[in-house]
């Protein structure tokens, strides 16, 4: 595919799959399921908790209010995972990398430093995901094709955030 | 167990396109917030523009019922900046953390397991939370065309052309 038009293509077939999940799911569950990731992460933690300390789930008032359970969207983000990864091996593109390269031109390439960075940023991005209601692809994607005003809000406040973060991150040095 | 079989076979079409799309990967998502690389907003938008029209298209016609998300302006934009500023750290977005792994970028690991724990301690500070930032601003499930009660195909347009003339930019100026 033409590196140019790759993007374009790949996001507009994607809005067809959004539409199409939409209308399948109307007809084949009773309701129609729209795109989203969040919710797994906040799931998937319920689950793990559950094994170590499950009174304390079935106590909590956001595990009462989202429940711990494996639902649709668990099984879109697991087969996101499957989807990249045989995409990735039939075009050759598939590559083992244990720190990305733009940070390690940053910040070395220690693994340690990374996964510290990486983890860190993962809580602090998942925190404010739930407390926003969503993500890029659910206030992002889903969110805009209904012309939500809530993702509309939650839009600006990732980029906008992202766009600050990162420029203190790489503009001073390093980035190329 | 037919919603989990179409839960699976949905994500692997997306983490497919995703991957095609080559939006999974961290120099991509930083690219984007650097305004070096838009590959993930070129994304992005043509996701939007063509499910804007699909979606609005079919809920129209009675097809599928719209599932707006309730706009809490203190939530969403509080929580939109933390997302945004581990988002910049972390390098990935939830979709996209997993679906790097599948592509062999591997590191992304350690962004989903600080997006578990995340989420545990989102649950634990949820009681506290209701009664305050997820009530500030409550405006309920509002869209563009019922705040300002022009027609929702007026801005599907005016959004479609803005974006497509934003592509025209990005092209130009080789994003």
């Amino acid at each position: 595919m033409n590196a140019k038009w790759r993007p374009y293509l790949a996001g507009a077939l994607a809005g067809v799959l959004a539409v199409l999940s939409v209308v399948v799911s109307t007809q084949l569950l009773g309701s129609g399921k729209y795109l989203g990731a969040s919710t797994t992460f906040a799931r998937a933690a319920g689950l793990v908790e559950q094994q170590v300390a499950p009174e304390h789930v079935a106590n909590n008032a956001y595990f009462t209010r989202t429940k711990v359970k494996v639902d649709w969207q668990m099984m879109v983000v697991a087969g996101i995972l499957l989807g990249a990864f045989a995409a990735s091996r039939l075009d050759g593109s598939f590559k083992l990398e244990s720190v990305p390269p733009v940070w390690s031109d940053r910040f070395g390439s220690k693994i340690g430093v990374r996964a510290i960075g990486a983890f860190l940023g993962g809580v602090v991005s998942m925190f404010g995901a739930r407390m926003a209601g969503g993500c890029p692809s659910g206030h992002g994607l889903s969110g805009l094709m209904q012309l939500s005003i809530s993702g509309f809000i939650a839009m600006a406040g990732f980029f906008g955030a992202g766009v600050v973060v990162a420029n203190l991150m790489y503009r001073k040095g390093g980035a190329k | 167990m037919k919603e989990l079989i179409l839960g699976l076979v949905t994500g692997v079409l997306f983490g497919a396109l995703l991957q095609q799309g080559r939006v999974l990967r961290y120099e991509k998502q930083v690219g984007a917030m650097l305004f070096k690389d838009l590959t993930i907003l070129k994304f992005m938008l043509s996701a939007i523009i063509v499910g804007m029209i699909g979606i609005n298209l079919l809920a129209d016609l009675g097809v599928i019922a719209l599932n707006v998300k309730g706009a809490v302006v203190g939530a969403n934009l509080i929580g939109g900046i933390l997302f945004g500023i581990g988002w910049a750290v972390a390098g990935y977005c939830p979709g996209t953390s997993v679906g790097a792994i599948g592509e062999g970028r591997w590191h992304a690991l350690w962004a989903v397991l600080g997006m578990l724990v995340g989420a545990a301690v989102y649950a634990e500070a949820y009681p506290a939370l209701k009664s305050t930032v997820l009530t500030w601003g409550d405006l309920g499930k509002v869209t563009l065309a019922s705040v300002t009660g022009i027609n929702h195909w007026v801005w599907i347009v005016l959004l479609s052309a803005g974006f497509i003339a934003l592509f025209a930019w990005f092209e130009k100026k080789k994003l």
